[in-house]
């Protein structure tokens, strides 16, 4: 059957708005639990209460975002089955592990040490407490890596076959799964994002505070964890994230050439496009800025291998297709005769190819009696959406380096304690808040919309991933994601504001009056 | 060491098993919230109910996750065909999960009655669409979904929402909803303050015995009303997960399998039993009435899985698509994968879930509330 391309393009804006919601949660916490982890350790190794009041104050904030974190998960988690039912079918025996492994491992230690986080400061013991925010800490960071083995597979599904009996994949080897290169390379990418993250929030509202002269012993301490920790992390996401391209140039070429526009195949060392404008039609940028080399070398390490261009890609793909077929064409037989030895050898013989005959699914009942105008437009629909994958991706590079300069300039001035000096320096730590955000979405716009039209790579068109479902069902449950998102997110925006604003003076964490001094009354030397 | 039918049976054991726990663990939470305005009469004593479950909800929602992941990698197709079948039913339950993280978390956060009122009844609001919505779901899979599969195994589905509000599965939601409000009230008797534990334990006691009707009601209208299925022939336990390679005859009885293993009646009356142990224990020292309350959802539980087996997942519409425990697993690889680290890792959050309970044990007292400030 020829599924409901409705049904298609609503499921598919579903998942991209719940998971880019959910996205907009989670790197804060995992980069904001291991602030707080660094802020108690001080306060244990030294026993000044200001590094307990600062692990208090940020944690109120990191409990807002947490539950929300939590809220957007769970959708995340049972989507797959309401709209992705034939995906979850086709790919479940090896896509589920990892999110099963994930609750076992991962999630079940943080949900079950954030309440005592919040509420067992008087209960357990200092050194106990501190064990539980680290393991909460380490948690949240297993439970970020079993997500990305899992979508690494998508990205590059190693370590599995087809299996005609049960029309699905199966695991061939976990290992395989499980240190899969792509998935270890978004693994780290993805938490140094999230981390930089972190360090950005900690380091902008404690501007803030420095610009209006409140909690000022407070923030500057503030400001120097977040400054030590976002440059190390700034660093990690950029030179990681190159790993994660080199990843992608191995496997996902076609994501790649998008990604650089690069419509042709150019002699070895491939030139990077700096700016440019993409034209879809033309096939071609307009207005190329170029360096040459650079390309080749982020690409491939080397200066000899060429990488290859969307036009080659395309002819490389309509081979496969054509191998595909005849896998098509003997899992049919075998589905006559499950005793035909010669289809199936057929069959295990081109089954790794399979996934490009169900391309031609989308355009008719039955991918046998395509024509060659039908392959050719088969192969076509696998170019991505290279513009949007063009300026994604310099975007977020963009923001990446800059990340760099900013935590570089923070550390520095945060070494010669100088941080509150210059007010445009402190108006520019605050106003680079939304930053990280954005080049976050975009990391997964550039590597989710960058991987269609598959649903697994080579394997799943996202097409045929869908539910049988009608389309009012999914706008039903789409306009009210769409409707309920929307309140959470202005009801989460409004908290995150007010207590950020009333600051821990005005929550009572840390004395108002005297600002500057580091001796509140009774407490001690700060 | 295991062949595939064996871990066929593990792997629906540990389903029922994570069921079970889940149903325990945060059908307390659910219970304690759908009572929580009918409980707490003022914002002291709601305060009191809600710490009770705040530090432990998140980690007893896992038991949900965990769920409906190790079901996505065991019970791929027990999956795909059940979320997407009764999609609009899944997203109202998703709705009640989205609401309550936040409800528990922001409705501190601000001290306008309104406010607090406002997430209140949010927090109602999703303690009885779970448990309610839960139970209908379960009630249908006796009298069949209206499904089936082509040869590709994709499947296709006939009904909307409120197909699934049949009697007999509606009656289902109310046997579930009571057992969970009798059980979130025996929390509210043994963890809140005495004054408000007084109250609950009178609540736990009506539920359970009105449970107990429902629950017998059930029964009854199963054996007599409710037709079974049957897979035709000698089952093939170790072959391919492939549905369409089986017949199935209905019109059977549902408590076939109990008339053929005489063991399984231990269920129903571990349930009963645990009405009872809660009659007795309720309102009492000591941790017997919420035993009494955690037996009658196990016993619920397992009494209804014994009930359908091997069948996960029946079609009215086309009865050999119906999922069973040997044609809708994983590979052999995949469940014997996931039993290791089953095993290797249960046992440790177990371990610390037990810590955390410890550390946090004893009530929460008005006078508590009212000195503490919100901590959550």
């Amino acid at each position: 059957m020829i599924v409901d391309p409705e049904v298609v393009t609503l499921s598919r804006l579903q998942f991209a708005l719940t998971a880019l919601y959910h996205f907009l949660f989670v790197p804060l916490t995992l980069g904001l639990v291991w602030i707080l982890a660094i802020m108690e350790s001080v306060y244990v190794m030294t026993g000044r209460e200001v590094w307990k009041r600062m692990v208090q104050f940020w944690g109120v904030l990191f409990g807002i975002n947490f539950a929300m974190g939590v809220a957007t998960g769970i959708t995340m988690e049972f989507q797959f089955g309401m709209n992705w039912a034939y995906y979850s079918h086709y790919v479940g025996d090896v896509f589920g592990t990892p999110l099963a492994i994930e609750g076992l491992m991962a999630f079940f230690l943080e949900g079950t040490l954030v309440g005592l986080f919040f509420l067992g400061w008087n209960r357990i013991s200092r050194v106990k407490h501190l064990l539980v925010t680290w393991f909460l800490a380490l948690a949240t960071n297993l439970s970020a890596l079993w997500i990305l083995v899992a979508n690494g597979w998508m990205q590059y599904p190693v370590g599995s076959a087809f299996n005609v009996e049960t029309m699905r994949m199966e695991v061939t080897s976990f290992a395989e799964v499980l240190f899969n290169p792509v998935a270890q390379a978004k693994f780290v990418h993805t938490v140094s994002a999230g981390y930089v993250l972190g360090a950005m929030f900690v380091l902008s509202i404690s501007a803030w505070y420095l610009l209006r002269g409140r909690n000022v012993d407070f923030a500057r301490r503030s400001m120097t964890v977040a400054a030590s920790f976002g440059l190390a992390a700034a660093l990690s996401v950029v030179v990681l994230g190159d790993e994660s391209g080199y990843a992608i140039s191995e496997n996902q070429k076609m994501k790649m050439a998008a990604i650089e526009a690069m419509w042709e195949t150019e002699p070895a060392p491939a030139s990077f496009t700096v700016f440019g404008v993409p034209d879809v039609e033309a096939r071609t940028t307009h207005f190329a800025l170029r360096i040459p080399w650079v390309m080749g070398l982020i690409g491939t390490r080397s200066l000899d291998k060429p990488i290859p261009g969307i036009a080659n890609l395309v002819e490389d793909t309509k081979g496969k297709i054509a191998s595909g077929l005849e896998a098509y064409d003997a899992m049919l037989m075998l589905r006559e005769d499950r005793n035909d030895a010669q289809a199936r050898a057929i069959l295990a013989a081109h089954d790794q190819d399979m996934g490009y005959a169900l391309l031609l699914k989308r355009f008719m009942d039955d991918p046998r009696k395509a024509t060659p105008a039908d392959i050719q437009k088969a192969a076509d629909s696998t170019i991505p959406d290279v513009p949007v994958l063009f300026w994604a991706f310099r975007i977020m590079v963009a923001c990446g380096f800059y990340f760099i300069a900013l935590f570089a300039w923070s550390f520095w001035l945060a070494s010669k304690r100088r941080l509150d000096e210059k007010r445009w320096y402190l108006k520019l730590a605050l106003w680079s808040l939304p930053l990280p955000w954005l080049a976050a979405e975009l990391g997964w716009i550039v590597a989710e919309y960058g991987r269609q039209p598959w649903a697994i790579e080579g394997i799943l068109p996202t097409a045929l991933g869908v539910s049988s479902v009608t389309a009012g069902q999914v706008w039903i449950s789409l306009g009210g994601f769409v409707l309920f998102y929307t309140v959470l997110a202005a009801i989460d925006a409004t908290l995150m504001v007010r207590y950020a604003r009333r600051g821990p003076d005005g929550l009572g964490i840390w004395p108002a009056a005297d600002a500057n001094s580091l001796s509140p009354a009774g407490k001690g030397p700060g | 060491m295991f062949d595939y039918t064996t871990l066929r049976v593990i792997w629906w054991a540990l389903l029922g098993v994570l069921l079970i726990a889940f149903a325990i663990m945060d059908g307390y939470d659910f219970g304690l919230a759908a009572l929580l305005r009918a409980l707490g009469r003022d914002d002291d004593e709601r305060r009191v109910l809600l710490e009770t479950v705040e530090p432990t909800w998140e980690g007893n929602q896992v038991w949900f996750v965990l769920g409906g992941g190790a079901t996505f990698a065991a019970w791929p197709m027990l999956y795909a065909v059940s979320f997407s079948g009764m999609y609009l039913a899944i997203a109202l339950v998703l709705l009640a999960f989205i609401l309550r993280p936040v409800g528990f978390n922001f409705r501190g956060k601000v001290p306008d009655p309104r406010w607090r009122a406002l997430w209140d009844w949010v927090l109602v609001g999703s303690g009885v669409a779970v448990p309610l919505l839960a139970g209908v779901a379960f009630g249908n899979l006796f009298l069949g979904l209206p499904f089936r599969l082509d040869e590709d195994l994709r499947m296709s589905w006939q009904g909307g929402f409120f197909g699934l509000l049949r009697p007999f599965a509606l009656l289902a939601g109310l046997v579930s909803l009571s057992m969970l409000l009798a059980h979130g009230a025996a929390w509210a008797a043994l963890k809140a303050d005495t004054a408000i534990a007084v109250r609950a334990a009178r609540l736990a006691r009506w539920a359970a015995l009105i449970w107990a009707g429902l629950y017998v009601a059930a029964g009854i209208w199963l054996a007599y009303g409710v037709p079974g299925y049957a897979v035709v022939g000698p089952a093939v336990t170790g072959g391919a997960s492939n549905p369409l390679l089986k017949q199935v005859a209905t019109g059977g009885s549902w408590f076939a399998g109990y008339l053929q293993y005489p063991a399984f009646w231990l269920a129903p009356l571990l349930a009963l039993g645990g009405a009872l142990l809660l009659q007795w224990r309720i309102g009492r020292h000591g941790f017997g009435g919420f035993l009494g309350s955690s037996l009658m959802v196990a016993g619920t539980i397992a009494s209804a899985g014994f009930a359908l087996f091997p069948f996960l997942l029946p079609s009215s519409l086309d009865p050999r698509s119906s999922l069973t425990v040997w044609d809708a697993s994983s590979s052999r690889g995949t469940l014997l994968l996931m039993l290791g680290a089953t095993v290797l890792l249960l046992p440790i959050v177990i371990l610390y879930t037990a810590w955390v309970f410890r550390v946090l044990r004893g009530r929460v007292t008005l006078e508590h509330v009212r000195n503490a400030g919100h901590g959550y």
